[in-house]
């Protein structure tokens, strides 16, 4: 507790899109994390906070939110490292509707998921042979790169071409597809690729790479859609999309 | 949107933009080799007056620009200004036989 004297000034974004930010001056505790911090301030100072966690130990991936002008996963991020000059500025997600301070509305983010076609599709017939799928397949390996998604709409706030185009799928939904695209069990790999290459979809990347280095679990999802790009175009050459 | 013409689009800006690169390098290693001690406006034309090879090559060469340039002007128009839909679609089609055009135009004055 070598740092319990100092303290910082977190300014929390209040309101709904036309709140405002209100400043609340806490003590710096060693080790703390911006959603402890938060907790604190909810339980000592103002029980009106609105925020949104579960796990706290980064696997749900709902306590994200912008933490200096960066999206971050709360839950994982230490105060003391996330600090500048004794301030921190939290807002909520970019790019996402604004339910009530930190808590966005995080439905368009889901309601893409199912539009770029992010649930396995096992096909209607009987399984009467088994797929094997070895460890070092390279599909699997593929698929294996992009997994391991929590849904935290990190990379979703920090894209730019979410933010100039609504109907743009986004990172988190191309990279769930491409997961799948890479999965042989599942039965609709055209109509995904289909899902995924229409206005909205991976061909409208800029590849500026922001998901990427914002992705709490250093996920790689501008190669993801790299990959949708090339499967597509594929597709096409050989007349099937 | 469920079709796929975006992506379409997309292949072609990808494979004019391709088509592009090796083109301007042809056309730069040519201009450096023909060039050399200088050459006048006359002498160029007298070189490409009736070479109806180098006529193909900057046609599709202006071909390729003008369907790479109408393309990505289409998506800036679309993320920039938000500028949708057929209006749009029909704006980038002007843009692209306007290129074409004065493209051809100018290929035309050198080989014809």
């Amino acid at each position: 507790m070598e740092n319990q004297q100092e303290s910082v000034t977190v300014f929390v974004w209040r309101g709904g899109e036309g709140g405002g930010f209100e400043s609340y001056t806490v003590p710096l505790v060693a080790e703390q994390t911006i959603l402890d911090l938060l907790t604190s301030i909810q339980r000592n100072i103002d029980p009106s906070l609105s925020y949104r966690f579960a796990c706290r130990v980064g696997m749900c991936g709902s306590c994200a939110m912008q933490v200096n002008g960066k999206p971050r996963w709360t839950c994982r991020t230490l105060v003391r490292k996330a600090v500048h000059n004794n301030e921190l500025r939290l807002e909520p997600l970019p790019n996402l509707p604004v339910v009530k301070d930190l808590v966005v509305d995080m439905e368009t983010f889901f309601d893409k998921w199912q539009d770029a076609k992010g649930r396995f599709e096992p096909g209607d017939s009987v399984v009467r042979e088994f797929s094997p799928i070895k460890p070092d397949d390279p599909e699997r390996m593929l698929a294996d790169e992009a997994i391991e998604c929590i849904n935290c709409g990190c990379c979703y706030a920090a894209c730019d071409v979410v933010a100039s185009s609504d109907d743009y799928l986004g990172p988190a939904a191309l990279n769930r597809a491409w997961s799948l695209i890479n999965d042989v069990r599942d039965d609709i790999h055209t109509e995904r690729l289909r899902a995924v290459s229409g206005d909205g979809g991976c061909q409208n990347c800029h590849t500026n790479s922001q998901c990427v280095a914002r992705c709490p679990l250093q996920l790689n999802p501008t190669k993801s859609i790299a990959g949708l790009k090339k499967k597509a175009a594929l597709a096409i050459l050989k007349g099937k999309l | 949107m469920k079709n796929s013409f975006a992506i379409k689009l997309w292949l072609v800006q990808r494979l004019s933009g391709m088509l592009l690169g090796l083109f301007v390098i042809i056309h730069l290693m040519t201009m450096i080799i023909a060039i050399q001690g200088g050459v006048t406006a006359g002498e160029i034309l007298e070189r490409t007056s009736g070479n109806f090879l180098l006529g193909a090559f900057y046609s599709v060469f202006a071909i390729a620009a003008a369907v790479h340039g109408s393309i990505g002007l289409r998506t800036v128009a679309q993320e920039v200004i938000g500028w949708r839909g057929r209006s749009m679609n029909l704006a980038a089609v002007c843009f692209c036989a306007l290129l074409c055009a004065m493209g051809l135009f100018a290929v035309s004055g050198l080989v014809l």
